[in-house]
């Protein structure tokens, strides 16, 4: 009952934020309201018990992306512009792409009987993740850093040049 | 553990989510806008590896929140790009405006 | 007949004169111009002399042996065995062909020589010796042939020869048409031959021995009896008329005649060779070859004596008004080859060979005496340009009178003995009417033999100044033989004299093992009035001399005009002796006018329906490659060009969903993530 009310209340933060993000002109707005929508998912992600990933989406996605996405509004804006162009465009032919779809896929997940397991101790995740890493997924581990290496580079390439000129 | 708490209410959720985050890619024109949707649609993503990961397998696995990880670091790797891309348009051309950018179209 | 001699020698009778007239096709123009003409003859005359040195020894070796003995037989090699047919390439010698061997090559080996003389002159000399050469070849092989396959191949190599040399001078047109005569008409008595030879086969392999060796048939002829033909005849008679008909082309009979007076445009040897003694007796030699079966078709022996008389009497007839020193002997030719058909005709064999052998005497002598005036005349054979030449010409003139003699059968010389014993064996054998024939031809013969030595020999000379100041006598190679002929034409006779005078008949004797078939023999022994003969040989001196009276009175002392005579009711007799009753002109118009047609329509055919077709073929074939262009501009090069249209066109469509719209694209994403779902829930369902 507890868990529900709890539910209910970051499911309240999420929406409310991601539709001040999806519908704001304002560009900073939206930004500055991902960040809400980003820590109710870090709630939800603590109400399945998924400590770890709880911590790493707080530090990696609201510490690293968003603020990395606020650097970038920040510079392509112009302080002096805050208002600018976040203008949306074909709003009417979206909705209706978005409605569809989102009909379709919830006929999908009412009507699928999904299979459920037995819960079993809630424990902390930490150890098995750690494992898991270095175990059965070292391969895409090592490779997704290599992304992030290319990533890095590659980041670092294009923003040089354009310095450079 | 929690009664009327089910694994559907967490895939409405995440469903939720991730048609906010498809109308923002879909309508915006500010390039940072439709990178904002992307994050929204990933992490939709993420609420229902999650979820499938605790309902499917009663907190025993992990491999669920092994693949949310990944998403985070790809989504991290991606989001850096992609506005370093942005960056360097906007040296160019002066605006974030994707409306600018239809200059390769046939 | 069953056992003959086997001897090695006898091959090179025949292959001697081969040899010769090899060696001068292939080497006579060479050898004329290195050594020179003498060269020549000595390959030409050299062969044939050698070759009638080996006869006479055959001859001797033949006497040696008793009479029913006399048969040798050289067998080179096995020529056929096809089937049931096993031919031989073998040279049979039997008294029959020693005879006529002494002739081919005694006379012919003169006429060699005679021809040193005569064709001196001529740049083709060694072409000449090398066509007589082949032609004594041919005539021997002929003669000697074993088996009638292999006469045939000589009967055709006598055709060729003959055609080669009567269009020796080929150079004139009307040299070369004469041989063309000569060969076609030749060739329909092959036809005829041919016709005999396989019909023989086949009723001879019908009763069990198919051969063609000559002894052979002759011993199963009698099976033969009865047995039918075609056309509706018995197979005998079937088979001796078919050859007789191939006799009638080449000894110049009735219907076949007409070339050897054309034939006279050949050298004048030629003639005398070819178309007096030897080529144009095969006819007669045949027939007497195959007596047994001539003797066993009583109406082909009836057709050959009345074929043989009516030519004698309507040659006779034609000789008459002939102007051209050769023609006349031509036409006599005829006549005389008429009497001897009678002769084989009514049974008396012996008699026809015997008259074929005085006629080559006589008839050669003749021949080459017209050739010693031509010769001297500087190329005229026109009687009536000639005259006197006894003076200028003696021995020309006495060998010629005594061959003269001899053929209108003036007693002792050597025609009075043959020609009288035919007429009178005509009258024996129950054939009046063909002796009356024969009796008037033989006037008729006189009056034109003296006709002809009149208007040359005698009188005054009617030629041109260069002529008479050109006359000579012909030298010796020419005159020697013209007396050894001269005199043979004498003493020839000797042989066999009639029966009313002496029983004297060597030659008929000689001759009897080849004339003794039983049905031969039966044919030969007729009527018995040996008296009555008498009275008939005065009977036809008496019309001889009336024929030899009428000639004088005409042309030696002018008592009688020609132009008078031949104005006789009306000209007909004249114009139709002169025009030689037309035969040559109903030929053209019954035969060859229509067969040129048929040429004609040949050709037309060919040109106009065959051509057009392989034109039409041609054109389908331009219209069809026209077609295949059609198509292949249009259709094939249209789906090329719809490839490649339709690809621009989709091209140019998809170009727009590259609008460079990033929310475009996004669109794209979702729509296709949609599909893909949408897709699995109807699937799954």
């Amino acid at each position: 009952m507890a868990l529900l009310v709890i539910f209910y209340g970051l499911a309240l933060i999420t929406v409310a934020s991601a539709l001040i993000t999806a519908f704001s002109r304002n560009i900073v707005h939206s930004a500055f309201a991902l960040f809400g929508a980003l820590a109710g998912v870090a709630g939800i992600y603590a109400l399945l018990a998924a400590d770890f990933l709880f911590i790493i989406q707080i530090f990696i996605y609201i510490g690293g992306i968003l603020v990395v996405t606020i650097f970038a509004v920040m510079l392509t804006q112009g302080i002096a512009e805050v208002n600018v162009s976040n203008r949306a465009v074909g709003v009417l032919p979206a909705l209706i792409t978005v409605a569809l779809a989102g009909a379709v896929m919830l006929y999908a997940i009412v009507r699928t009987s999904w299979y459920r397991a037995k819960p079993g101790p809630v424990a902390p995740t930490t150890y098995g993740i750690g494992n898991a890493f270095l175990g059965p997924y070292v391969l895409p581990f090592e490779i997704a850093s290599i992304v992030l290496l290319a990533a890095l580079i590659g980041a670092i390439v294009i923003s040089r040049q354009e310095v450079r000129d | 553990m929690a009664a009327g708490l089910t694994l559907n209410h967490f895939l409405v959720l995440s469903l939720i989510l991730f048609l906010l985050g498809s109308y923002c890619v879909l309508s915006r024109r500010n390039a940072i806008g439709i990178l904002l949707g992307i994050e929204l649609i990933l992490n939709a993503a993420n609420i229902n590896y999650i979820a499938f990961s605790f309902y499917g397998s009663g907190g025993m696995k992990y491999d669920g929140q092994v693949f949310a990880i990944f998403v985070i670091m790809l989504a991290a790797a991606e989001a850096v790009i992609g506005l370093a891309i942005i960056l360097a348009i906007y040296q160019n051309l002066r605006t974030i405006d994707v409306s600018a950018t239809e200059t390769l179209s046939g | 007949m069953d056992n003959p001699q086997p001897v090695e020698f006898v091959r090179w009778i025949v292959l001697l004169p081969l040899i010769g007239a090899a060696i001068n096709f292939l080497f006579g123009a060479t050898i004329q111009k290195s050594f020179g003409r003498r060269a020549v003859s000595i390959v030409g005359c050299g062969a044939v002399i050698a070759s009638f040195v080996l006869g006479l020894r055959a001859f001797f070796q033949m006497l040696a042996a008793p009479p029913d003995h006399r048969f040798m037989l050289d067998d080179l090699w096995r020529w056929f065995d096809i089937g049931g047919l096993k031919l031989d390439v073998a040279f049979w010698l039997d008294p029959l062909s020693i005879v006529m061997v002494l002739i081919v090559i005694g006379v012919g080996g003169s006429i060699h020589i005679y021809s040193t003389g005569y064709m001196h002159e001529d740049p083709s000399y060694w072409r000449f010796f090398a066509w007589l050469n082949l032609f004594t070849f041919a005539m021997l092989t002929l003669v000697l042939g074993d088996n009638l396959w292999l006469m045939f191949v000589g009967w055709e190599g006598v055709g060729l020869c003959s055609f080669a040399l009567i269009g020796f001078w080929y150079s004139e047109h009307n040299n070369t048409s004469a041989g063309n005569k000569a060969f076609i008409y030749n060739r329909v008595g092959d036809w005829a031959f041919v016709v005999a030879l396989y019909s023989l086969f086949a009723a001879l392999g019908a009763v069990g021995h198919p051969t063609l060796v000559i002894r052979e048939v002759a011993h199963y002829t009698p099976m033969l009896v009865g047995r039918p033909g075609y056309a509706g005849m018995s197979v005998i008679t079937f088979v001796t008329l078919m050859m007789f008909l191939g006799a009638t082309g080449k000894s110049a009979q009735i219907p076949l005649f007409v070339w050897l007076p054309d034939a006279m445009a050949g050298p004048t040897p030629v003639s005398a060779l070819i178309h007096a003694a030897t080529m144009v007796t095969a006819g007669v030699y045949m027939v007497a070859r195959l007596n047994f079966l001539f003797s066993l078709a009583p109406a082909t022996m009836l057709v050959v004596a009345a074929v043989g008389a009516i030519t004698a009497l309507f040659a006779a007839t034609i000789g008459v008004t002939q102007n051209d020193i050769k023609r006349v002997l031509a036409y006599s030719t005829i006549s005389q080859l008429g009497y001897m058909f009678v002769g084989v005709g009514v049974g008396a064999y012996a008699a026809g060979i015997f008259h074929l052998m005085t006629h080559a005497f006589f008839k050669a002598c003749l021949f080459l005496g017209a050739g010693s005036v031509i010769h001297a005349m500087g190329g005229e054979q026109d009687m009536r340009n000639m005259g006197g030449l006894r003076h200028k010409l003696p021995i020309t003139f006495w060998t010629f009178m005594a061959a003269t003699l001899a053929i209108c059968g003036i007693p002792p010389f050597a025609g009075f003995m043959s020609k009288d014993e035919i007429i009178w064996d005509a009258f024996e054998h129950g054939h009046p009417w063909i002796w009356l024939v024969l009796w008037l031809g033989a006037g008729i013969t006189a009056f034109y033999m003296f006709r002809q030595v009149y208007l040359t020999f005698f009188g005054e000379f009617r030629g041109t100044h260069e002529q008479e100041h050109h006359l000579h006598e012909s030298p010796v190679s020419m005159s020697s033989v013209l007396t050894v002929l001269g005199v043979l034409s004498l003493a020839g006779g000797a042989v066999m004299l009639p029966k009313f005078i002496a029983h004297f008949a060597p030659l008929e004797d000689f001759l009897d093992p080849v004339f003794d078939s039983p049905q031969t023999l039966a044919m030969a022994a007729h009527g018995t009035q040996r008296g009555l003969e008498g009275y008939f040989a005065v009977l036809s001196l008496a019309l001889v001399a009336a024929g030899w009276l009428f000639a004088d009175l005409t042309y030696r002392s002018s008592k009688l005009s020609a132009e008078r005579m031949s104005e006789f009711a009306a000209g007909l007799p004249y114009r139709l002796s002169f025009g030689k009753y037309y035969v040559d002109e109903a030929y053209d118009v019954a035969v060859v006018r229509p067969y040129m047609m048929a040429t004609r329509a040949a050709a037309w055919f060919d040109l106009h329906i065959i051509d057009g077709l392989v034109n039409l073929a041609a054109v389908i074939t331009v219209f069809g490659s026209w077609l295949s262009g059609l198509f292949d501009n249009y259709v094939v090069d249209g789906l090329v060009n719809l490839a490649a249209n339709s690809t621009l066109a989709a091209g140019g469509r998809l170009r727009r969903l590259q609008t460079g719209s990033i929310n475009g694209y996004l669109y794209g994403l979702l729509a296709a993530v949609m599909v893909i779902l949408l897709l699995q829930a109807v699937l799954r369902t």
